[in-house]
């Protein structure tokens, strides 16, 4: 058997340079054995201080109340439901590439998948922190839950797209927790069977459950993740599809609308695959894996992010239109007069040009392999989607059926900001742990493909490349080992 | 305790390990298992493990995962306390059908990992025998169980012949017991012998 498996040259290589099995645990498992570098702790530090700023926010909302922000009761959404939102919708670019990839079979996911769904799991944490905080008597946040209680039993409303949120959150952060930490078990056990020091062996012995690599093991492990890839894919699209029926089933202009689902759930890839460059761009670079996520990785991420920007621009067309063809006039006030103009209208504006204007710059492919460019657009699409969500939210309901109540000007107090960025300091303090102690790149799925698509074995498949369909199945089936 | 004596073979190179499985095979040695660092696929049917029926166990938890939204959520709107929402019909099963699909997926996701862990017996804190320390870096590690009738010398013979690089003969524990990486406890006394090839 000379391959496993022919991979074609017009696929570039997913793992460059000569490298070995071997090399390859060298590579990923250094920067766990290593002391961390001075840029790690410096950001951990800011991350830590962001996460005490918001810890002090959440003291202030508890103790004084929602009060302490300025919602009110015309714009009683604002930066909270906003800011729950993006993390979702961060979220979902994690699952896309750990799941969704997995079934389309694309190999390139093996790169990023780990850490994808690392900040999957971070991102939900986050966004689990506002619809919690924002109950305001938050002792009382378990009444979410259907358990049988002396209030009668009064059960929670089945009917509510709020609580179907709570299912769909609770179970999309179990499930996504499940495959990460299955995936991760293996390459946990590889550090294990490394580590020198007592610490080190007793932590990681732990962690990796006592896996020993045997083959039955790996084929049911294979099982479990095809399965689980199987039931992310729809759980993804239900999660922010749940999360816009928060606002599609409302009676409220500008939130009632069928488009949402599939607008919100694109929306979600959309940022999700910019925040996961932002974060890659930052890993490759400082813990040094610019051979194994190449620049064919970032370009194949972007493609993802002018398809889904894309997606997300007809959206926006779709609406207008809609607004304007549906002949309703409160729809088309929200739209037109509330919304592209008004005192909000700039926000509306930067969320076109964010999203679906400067995307479209990645059709040219010397962009796309622009380290630098990708990484300004992937700061700039976070912008644009999180003005989206502000949008949707706060230029719906600051003019609602009553004139006398509508509000002028809606605007964050520091606590609320403070709580945003805490919830920031929440996922980086999380993700540098994560970069520390964890393997952010899946060794054995690399290890996996190394030998069909590791640059030093495809050269040695020009041979191949060369042969007619005829020379080709008979040398490829003569030593076949099946 | 469940002490046996095992034939140890090292291979680096799938493609040396997938002919020496076959061989090994068909000489009537007992393949006690394969250690590799990553998923070889073929490698079950080659050692000829049947396929795992795992995913069944999935789609049962699935399918219970169903039934119990479906059960507890109609018992609640239609029998144990019937509200009103706005005259809507009690029985209102398009608007359960987010809960229900999302107990579905929890109830197999939960089940299958737990039934996974189950089947492999692996779990925080337990510890096993690990034939070669590099199984889980870069090499293939092919143990042999041997019998009463077993020429351990033979086997390691024919195991280098077979394209072993590092080839020793070890006594192991089969299962699992409670322990720590860090605590290096012997629960039996191990004679490795080593012949490098």
């Amino acid at each position: 058997m000379s391959l496993i498996k022919y991979e074609s040259f017009v696929r570039e290589p997913l793992v460059d340079g000569t490298k070995t099995y071997n090399d390859v645990t060298e590579d990923i498992v250094c920067t766990i054995e290593a002391k961390p570098a001075r840029l790690w702790y410096i950001g951990m530090y800011i991350s830590i201080a962001l996460l005490l700023f918001g810890v002090y926010s959440i003291y202030r909302d508890v103790t004084y109340g929602i009060g302490q922000w300025n919602l009110g009761k015309t714009v009683g959404w604002g930066w909270d439901i906003t800011n729950f939102v993006w993390w979702i919708g961060i979220g979902h670019a994690g699952t896309l590439i750990s799941a969704i990839l997995l079934l389309f079979r694309q190999g390139w996911r093996t790169g990023v998948n780990r850490a994808a769904e690392a900040m999957t799991i971070f991102a939900v944490i986050c966004a689990g922190q506002f619809p919690i905080w924002h109950m305001g008597r938050v002792w009382l946040a378990f009444f979410v839950m259907p358990y049988p209680n002396s209030r009668g039993a009064l059960w929670p409303n089945f009917n509510s797209p709020l609580l179907w949120d709570v299912f769909a959150i609770s179970t999309y952060f179990t499930v996504s927790l499940l495959f990460w930490y299955t995936g991760m078990i293996p390459d946990l056990a590889t550090i294990r069977d490394r580590a020198k020091t007592k610490l080190r062996k007793l932590f990681y012995g732990v962690v990796s459950f006592g896996w020993s690599g045997s083959t039955k093991h790996w084929q049911r492990h294979e099982s479990l993740a095809l399965v689980l890839a199987g039931l992310s894919t729809p759980l993804v699209l239900s999660v922010h599809t749940i999360v816009s029926f928060d606002f599609a089933t409302s009676v409220v202009p500008g939130w009632h609308t069928t488009i949402f689902p599939p607008y919100f759930v694109a929306g979600a890839v959309f940022s999700g695959f910019a925040m996961v460059q932002t974060l890659m761009l930052i890993t490759r670079r400082v813990m040094n894996l610019q051979d194994y996520i190449t620049i064919g990785h970032i370009e194949a991420m972007n493609k993802v992010i002018v398809l889904t920007g894309s997606i997300v621009g007809c959206a926006y067309l779709t609406e207008l239109f809609i607004a304007w063809y549906g002949a309703n006039p409160y729809e088309y006030d929200a739209f037109f007069r509330y919304r592209l103009a008004g005192p909000y209208g700039w926000s509306y504006w930067i969320m076109m040009t964010c999203n679906v204007v400067s995307p479209q710059l990645f059709w040219f492919q010397k962009l796309r392999r622009n380290i630098g460019f990708t990484f300004f657009m992937s700061i700039i699409v976070n912008i644009g989607m999180w003005f989206e969500r502000f949008v949707i939210i706060v230029t719906s309901i600051y003019r609602d059926y009553i004139p006398s109540s509508w509000t002028m000007y809606y605007r964050p107090s520091i606590f609320e900001i403070g709580f945003y960025l805490g919830t920031f300091g929440l996922f980086f303090t999380c993700y540098f742990l994560f970069s520390k102690y964890f393997p952010v790149i899946a060794i054995a799925e690399i290890k996996h493909v190394l030998k069909t698509s590791g640059e030093s074995y495809k050269a040695k498949m020009a041979e191949l490349e060369n042969l007619s369909v005829d020379e080709f199945y008979a040398k490829t089936h003569h030593d076949a080992h099946h | 305790m469940n002490i046996k004596k095992f034939v140890v073979g090292c291979f680096d190179d799938e493609a040396v390990l997938f002919p020496a499985v076959k061989k090994v095979r068909k000489a009537g040695y007992k393949i006690h298992d394969v250690y590799t660092p990553f998923p070889v696929h073929g490698l079950d049917a080659a050692m000829g493990l049947r396929e795992t029926r795992l995913h069944t166990a999935g789609f049962i938890y699935g399918l219970s995962g169903t039934c119990t939204a479906l059960g507890f959520i109609s018992w609640v709107l239609t029998k144990d306390w019937v509200l009103n929402y706005g005259g809507k019909p009690h029985f209102a099963l398009a608007a359960w059908i987010p809960i229900i699909f999302e107990l579905t997926v929890l109830f197999s996701a939960v089940g299958m990992t737990l039934t996974f862990c189950y089947l492999c017996q692996i779990a925080p804190f337990v510890k096993r025998h690990h034939f070669h320390k590099r199984a889980t870096d870069d090499l293939f590690v092919m143990v042999i169980e041997c019998t009463s009738k077993t020429n351990v010398q033979e086997t390691e013979n024919f195991l280098k012949n077979a394209g072993a690089l590092e080839v020793n003969t070890q006594l192991a524990e089969t299962g699992w017991w409670l322990g720590r990486y860090d605590l290096d406890r012997k629960l039996f006394e191990s004679k490795t012998e080593t012949i490098t090839a």
